[in-house]
């Protein structure tokens, strides 16, 4: 990854930490606040540094004087005192100074705490998405909007609805109670999933950007991984599941940035310690009855990890995704489902599957049947092939079709 | 040579939001002026960046907690600088990356005193 | 130990405002207390008095005659102490023998040893 200037890179890193404190200490009603006050200490901290120099130590510089404007608005702010102050003063009551805690273990457990209030099943799943690159990765609103393929203005918009509504639902700051944590896990999962897909499948074609996206979400997951409540198999099997799939990263992209086909890829450009890594993880995570269908995609990664062309390979894909589409039903899941069952029972059988799977709107349902007749009927390949083209809305996958097209008419 | 302070001000609660590189930017601007004023032999003392911290006291009495008196601007920091009039003073203030984040740049003549 | 800066705020300069014979023995209560700052060891810097002379700089346009522009106030000079506290600080500045009318406004410092 490039080396990002000072100030980008501290923002990057502590932003998120020192707002997720000041988060937990002044609740989820007055995020906003904490949030301005970290963006505050950044631009005192460019200001100040740009007339005396940089100190020693930036990361403890932004600490302290986070601190300190938390205090000073702790003391200040006589309505905020009223009402947060007289519990956070309660609990210190003794040295009647409000303390701050930016230790590791604090920064790291107030993350925690935030991640479960920010993937609450109550939010939609793009807020979501927003609020968890804002809040726990520490992305600038211009970032958030160039990952999302739109403007700043609709960013703040869409993440001050996010915010009301964790504050209309009264999220707690908290750890789940144990009886809870494996249901409130299965939403944070899910989450961390989608911003994954984000940076994998997402049509921005900043690819520092993409893979940013993709590197936070395993960062995230590693954080459940390392707390001991929260390291769950269905954690591990997530985790091994994005090792498998960022494996691929320099494969599934050509130096013009457009998108290289798995079965056109260099495998030799595959990550083969993320590989290992997705290993270790998928053994991990293969304790416990539970079989999440985070298990089951990793096993299905795993396989995409193997060059292994044999019928035996595709055997075992088709089983995993039949029990995939038993557990939740995606059209995606449904359409890989086909496509495996074309290696192992061949394309005429599959043209059959996939006429009952009724994917009208979908243009990678028209790809599939455009590959599937290849060779068996090249003019309704084509015909299949065009109807995608027409659904498709990423320029990059339109040509990608298009090339397949002229080759099937050439 | 006279000595001039150039008291930076800026809103107490700035409403724009930079990002990260608008904020890198703006270190990298005021180390450039710091250094452009410098190497004009013209920097006495690059002075202080003032915290949020503060209060306003008249003899015997505190009158405000917090810098933000009666105005919604505050004073963000000074610096010294050597110039041979005032004009000249401000013809260097003009260069202060404040005045691109809403700031202004008070000029002031300093009494030197012979004590 | 922290460091403070005392911002000296007069509805006018001594200068302006009394004549030399009134200013002198104003002047020296002032260094007195001065004095005992120094004394205490809590004084860092005695930072600079300002003149009458000042200018606004706006972007793209110089206000003359600036310091008195938008408030009936002017900075008559500033000093830098030492204090465990602000409010530590404010007892000192309470005892200020301010010239004329004005009052004092203390401001923490960013040092790079936050």
């Amino acid at each position: 990854m490039q080396q990002k200037e000072l100030i980008p890179h501290l923002y990057r890193t502590e932003f998120r930490k020192i707002t997720a404190v000041l988060c937990k200490l002044f609740g989820i009603e007055h995020i906003e606040i904490a949030e301005d006050m970290v963006s505050d200490t950044f631009l005192l901290a460019a200001e100040t540094w740009g007339l005396k120099g940089v100190p020693n130590n930036p990361a403890a510089w932004l600490y302290t004087v986070a601190k300190n404007k938390a205090k000073d608005f702790l003391r200040r702010d006589t309505l905020f005192n009223q009402k947060i102050s007289p519990e956070i003063q309660h609990s210190t009551a003794e040295s009647h100074e409000i303390e701050i805690d930016l230790s590791g273990k604090n920064i790291q457990d107030s993350q925690l705490q935030m991640m479960f209030a920010i993937c609450h099943p109550g939010i939609p799943p793009e807020s979501q998405i927003g609020l968890a690159l804002r809040i726990l990765c520490g992305f600038g609103i211009e970032e958030i909007a160039i990952a999302f393929l739109t403007n700043k203005e609709t960013i703040n918009k869409r993440l001050f609805r996010a915010k009301e509504k964790l504050k209309e639902l009264d999220v707690k700051i908290e750890f789940p109670p144990e009886a809870e944590i494996n249901n409130r896990i299965n939403n944070v999962l899910t989450t961390l999933y989608l911003l994954f897909n984000e940076g994998y499948y997402s049509s921005t074609h900043d690819q520092v950007l993409r893979k940013d996206l993709c590197l936070e979400a395993m960062r995230l997951t590693y954080m459940l991984i390392e707390n001991e409540s929260t390291n769950q198999p269905p954690v591990n099997a997530l985790m091994s599941l994005m090792c498998f799939h960022a494996s691929r990263f320099e494969a599934r992209t050509n130096p013009k940035g457009e998108l290289v086909l798995y079965d056109e890829q260099d495998t030799r450009l595959w990550n083969q310690e993320l590989i290992s890594r997705g290993e270790i993880y998928l053994n991990k995570a293969a304790t416990g009855n539970e079989l999440s269908k985070y298990h089951i995609e990793a096993a299905i990664a795993y396989w995409h990890t193997t060059t292994d062309q044999g019928i035996e390979k595709w055997e075992k894909v088709l089983q995993l995704y039949n029990k995939l589409l038993i557990i939740e039903y995606s059209p995606i899941a449904a359409l890989n489902r086909t496509y495996a069952l074309s290696k192992v029972y061949g394309k005429e059988q599959a043209i059959e599957e996939a006429e009952k799977l009724k994917l009208d709107g979908d243009h990678l349902y028209y790809t599939l049947l455009g590959d599937l007749y290849t060779d068996i009927d090249d003019k309704k390949a084509i015909q299949n092939l065009e109807q995608a083209v027409k659904l498709i809305r990423s320029a990059a996958d339109k040509k990608l079709i298009l090339n397949k097209i002229k080759k099937l008419s050439g | 040579m006279k000595e001039f302070v150039m008291i930076y001000r800026n809103e107490a609660m700035p409403e724009a939001k930079y990002s990260p590189d608008e904020m890198q930017n703006i270190l990298k601007q005021w180390e450039n002026w710091m250094g452009s004023i410098a190497a004009q032999g013209k920097l006495v003392n690059q002075g202080n960046r003032l915290g949020s911290e503060g209060k306003s006291i008249k003899p015997g009495m505190i009158i405000t907690n917090g810098p933000y008196a009666e105005i919604k601007e505050m004073i963000g920091g000074y610096t010294i600088i050597r110039a041979d009039s005032i004009d000249d003073a401000v013809e260097i203030a003009k260069g202060c990356p404040i005045l691109h984040v809403g700031g202004n740049v008070e000029v002031r003549d300093i009494i030197l005193m012979d004590r | 130990m922290k460091e403070f800066v005392f911002i000296v705020r007069l509805d006018e300069l001594p200068e302006e405002k009394f004549s030399p014979e009134e200013l002198n023995p104003l002047f020296h209560v002032w260094e007195s207390w001065i004095d005992g700052l120094i004394a205490k060891d809590i004084f860092v810097s005695r930072g600079n008095r300002l003149g009458a002379a000042g200018r606004v700089v706006k972007k793209g346009k110089v206000i003359t005659n600036g310091p008195y522009a938008e408030i009936k106030e002017i900075i008559g000079g500033y000093f830098i102490i030492r204090a465990n506290s602000i409010d530590e600080a404010a007892e000192i500045a309470k005892g200020a023998p301010i010239i004329g009318n004005g009052n004092i406004e203390i401001r923490s410092i960013y040092d790079m040893n936050e």
